[in-house]
């Protein structure tokens, strides 16, 4: 084990904690960005320390393919490589099993899957995905997960939740610097109550650095969705971290928060950026809309980040879909916002002022009171009273 | 090993051949020490031969301030007058100082107007380019054209010009219609009313009044009035048609002008015609006009014709004033222009190498190196280098070793390998900073050998050290 996690604040389930990493110490709740292949699309180093990113998030599959993990180890590691300073995690490849399905064939043995370099079969094992993450070096690490889409049903579900923990056992084994790297399970189980359940209790019987809740945020109802989340956070452990992986929406992440998780990834607040749309406490600004053309307020007020301090949403408009600047100011403002984000839940839950702080953001969210039935749902479970948020139901 | 050059990479531009084993040699510039941020009050002493590379403060939360149009005024200064004899007897050293008694330190010239795309550099967001040279860095292009679809001259007015718009308060900007990349003058669409364009929204026409509507409201720091540029194989009647019509024009935007001149560049054209060339420089002398700007150049007219046209044009115009011109973008072009007495040159020369992943890696000390080391037997291209190529893979070195650039500084040629190769955005931004850089280090190398009276053996030099690798034989692998 290679990390340390100290709680310093809770409220429920909710909490905050400091969380101690090779490369660096991290707050949480905490958001960490998604830089695929080595990069944050369109940001240096220097602007994603400026904007306070604590961890980005490196993929398996992509680095191996290139530059290839044994570069990668040749010259010195992904941090050194990237001159990235702060925490790198690295998912296993398993997502891309979903994602690039049609390139895939999961067995017991592993994934193989087509290369979409140069069409030639990659297989994927449990060890194979522990030793090039290995190699990378990032101080998280995960198994390798045999993941399926929620949306599916049947007997593949249960089938993948067993071999994930069968897979785990392959990647303890495999890992050969667990001194320095931290291998976090991943709880699969499909939106089963009764397979995650065995997942979990498969998964903590091992007992890993932390723990990952895996094959969500997938296109199943939001209902389903933050029940399986609540589930697992109440049976994993409380002394380690727990991380929800895809998530994603601002919505989503502070109702998993209520709920006990603590760390989150996903490339939706880049890859939105790059399509013109920014992130603001209301929601979403499509700076591509005719109304912008004219708007000399910033992007969202509220923000003091160097895009909303410097720059109009009349000029951002001009600049969207057009230039590469565009897509960097937007990536820019959108990380920074998310990291505002993580900030602001893990000092509300420090200094005692969570459930205002879930309200406030609510009420900004939906100032007609139409707040969604699921995320009621899931407050109310969380021990927090919104019902000030919340429109009277019409009689 | 034949390194392939993107597709984007403009004519201009060589193939390079690297061979397996080879590596541009590392340089000692002398010159190019640690930055340092600037003194709270610069001076406005000139650079001394070995004063280091100044970067500014980073500026990430710079609150918005209006800048009264009083304070944009700028002033051009020839601090060392051309020596009027020898090949290179136009060549002169200027000052560019911001009116209003500001402490901003003068932009010393001949210099280098970095390229926008309204009114940023295609990559390097503001945040980035306060750690460029200072205050080299601080000279951006404007094209207008740029504006011509949004946002609309009431926003930007309403916003308070284009300093205010793109957040660089502490920059000048010098504006010339067109620029080599996206707005590209169509002579052929051109007619009495307006200047044509050829722009990603199509072609454009734009008249005088809309030209000056677009500069009244972004308010950049100097400007050229709207020109009917044409290429060098025209016919002598369309040649004397754009003369007049470039006059006409002129006027037409002094009479709109609230400054009255007093920030206007008047474009002098004329082709490839040496006597035309001239007719139009001493009309255009006689207007009111702050300095000129040398239209028609770099739309097809040779290297060899150009040195002719440009000493016909500098010849008259007045001493004392500022010369721009646009398009003359590759070192031999910006040599020959010096020598020919221009101040600043706008060069779209880094974009294009940017769009092709080279990195600018020529010895900036041409005059400390000695002649045979600079011609040392080498098959490399000293010029650049393509951070594709395969020699990179595990190259941990920086582009250019002791640059002072971010890129150099943080990022390694094996990583610029790697984000070229998965088509990441963050190799054109690293390669835009390091290049500007180096271009920006080049003009700097010419000031220098400019006070020392070496000019003539630098461009010698230089030229020289340009043409190694196509004198020799390449191993083919």
């Amino acid at each position: 084990m290679a990390l340390q996690f100290e709680v310093v604040g809770r409220f429920n389930r909710a909490r905050a904690s400091k969380l101690t990493l090779p490369h660096y110490v991290v707050q949480t709740p905490m958001f960490m960005p998604v830089g695929t292949q080595g990069t944050i699309k369109g940001l240096t180093n220097s602007q994603l320390e400026d904007i306070g990113c604590q961890i980005i998030l490196g993929n398996t599959y992509h680095l191996a393919l290139r530059p290839g993990a044994e570069l990668i180890d040749e010259l010195g590691g992904l941090h050194k490589f990237m001159n990235w300073k702060r925490g790198l995690l690295t998912d296993s490849g398993g997502f891309q099993m979903v994602s690039l399905l049609h390139l895939a064939d999961i067995t017991e043995e592993g994934v193989t899957f087509q290369s979409p370099v140069d069409g030639k079969p990659m297989l994927l094992t449990p060890e194979e995905s522990i030793q090039i993450q290995n190699k990378i070096g990032a101080d998280i690490i995960m198994a390798l997960d045999d993941v399926v889409r929620t949306t599916i049903t049947g007997p593949r579900i249960e089938e993948a939740m067993y071999r994930t923990l069968r897979w785990m056992d392959r990647c303890i084994a495999a890992h050969k610097r667990p001194d320095a790297q931290n291998l976090f399970g991943i709880v699969q189980g499909g939106l089963d109550p009764v397979l995650r359940d065995i997942c979990v209790r498969g998964l903590v019987e091992r007992n890993l650095p932390g723990y990952a809740i895996g094959g969500l945020a997938g296109g199943e109802d939001k209902d389903s969705f933050w029940r399986v989340v609540a589930q697992c956070t109440a049976a994993l452990p409380e002394d380690k971290p727990r991380y929800v992986m895809g998530v994603g929406y601002p919505l989503d992440i502070v109702v998993c928060s209520a709920l006990g998780a603590d760390m989150y990834d996903c490339v939706y607040p880049t890859r939105t950026a790059r399509f013109g749309t920014a992130l603001v406490p209301e929601g979403v600004l499509k700076l591509k809309h005719n109304a912008m053309a004219s708007d000399e307020r910033p992007i969202d007020s509220t923000c003091s980040c160097m895009v909303c301090k410097n720059y109009t949403r009349a000029y951002i408009h001009s600049l969207v879909t057009r230039d590469a600047m565009g897509s960097q100011l937007l990536s820019y403002h959108n990380l920074s916002y998310m990291m505002r984000l993580s900030k602001d839940l893990h000092m509300s839950i420090v200094e005692g002022r969570f459930p205002e702080y879930v309200r406030g953001f609510l009420r900004t969210q939906f100032p007609k009171g139409d707040v969604p039935q699921w995320v009621c749902n899931a407050m109310e479970v969380a021990g927090i009273d919104i019902s000030s948020c919340c429109a009277p139901v019409p009689v | 090993m034949h390194v392939q050059a993107a597709k984007t990479v403009s004519h201009i531009l060589h193939n390079c051949r690297q061979s397996e084993n080879s590596y541009p040699r590392s340089y000692p510039p002398k010159t190019l020490l640690p930055f340092l941020t600037p003194p709270k009050t610069p001076t406005l002493s000139f650079r001394l031969a070995s004063a280091p590379i100044k970067t500014r403060e980073p500026n990430t939360n710079k609150t918005k301030s209006k800048v009264s149009i009083q304070v944009r005024l700028m002033r051009f200064v020839v601090t060392k007058p051309s020596a009027g004899a020898g090949v290179a007897g136009k060549a002169r050293l200027g000052a560019l100082y911001l009116g209003g008694g500001g402490a901003a330190p003068p932009i010393e010239t001949p210099a280098l107007v970095v390229p926008t795309r309204r009114g940023l550099p295609s990559f390097i967001s503001r945040d980035l380019l306060d750690r460029l040279p200072y205050p080299d860095s601080l000279l951006l292009h404007l094209c207008p054209i740029h504006f011509i679809v949004c946002p609309s001259t009431r926003t930007i007015k309403n916003i308070g010009g284009v300093h205010e718009m793109v957040g660089l308060q502490d920059h000048f900007f010098i504006a010339s219609p067109g620029d080599s990349v996206e707005s590209l003058p169509e002579h052929g669409g051109t007619n009495k009313i307006g200047a044509a364009f050829e722009t990603p929204s199509g072609r454009r026409l734009i008249n005088p009044k809309d030209y000056m509507d677009i500069i009244s409201s972004t308010r950049p720091n100097l400007w050229a009035s709207l020109a009917d540029e044409v290429p060098a194989w025209v016919t002598e009647k369309r040649n004397r048609l754009s003369i007049d019509r470039t006059l006409k024009w002129l006027d037409d935007c002094l009479s709109l002008d609230q400054e009255k001149g007093a920030s206007t560049l008047g474009a002098v054209v004329g082709g490839p015609n040496i006597e035309h060339r001239k007719k139009c420089a001493t009309e255009v002398s006689m207007r009111n006009v702050s300095g000129f700007y040398l239209g028609g150049f770099g739309l097809g007219e040779s290297i060899e014709e150009r040195s002719a046209l440009l000493n016909a044009v500098t010849n008259i115009l007045p001493e004392e004033k500022i010369r721009f011109v646009s398009r003359l973008g590759l070192p031999e072009e910006v040599l020959q222009g010096v020598a020919a007495g221009i101040d600043l040159f706008d060069s779209t020369y880094i974009y294009h190498l940017t769009l092709g992943g080279f990195a600018l890696v020529f010895p900036l000390d041409i005059l400390g190196e000695a002649p045979e080391a600079l011609l040392r037997n080498s098959s490399n291209d000293y010029t650049k280098i393509n951070l594709h190529a395969t020699i990179y893979r595990k190259d941990t070195s920086p582009i250019v070793d002791k640059c002072s650039c971010y890129t150099c500084q943080d990022h390694t040629r094996a990583y610029l390998n790697h984000l070229l190769n998965v088509h990441e955005m963050l190799a054109q931004i690293l390669l835009e900073i390091h290049n500007t850089h180096h271009y920006l280090g080049f003009f700097r190398s010419i000031r220098r050998a400019l006070k020392q009276e070496k000019f003539e053996l630098f461009r010698e030099r230089f030229m020289e050290s340009r043409r190694v690798h196509l004198t020799e034989a390449v191993p083919y692998s």
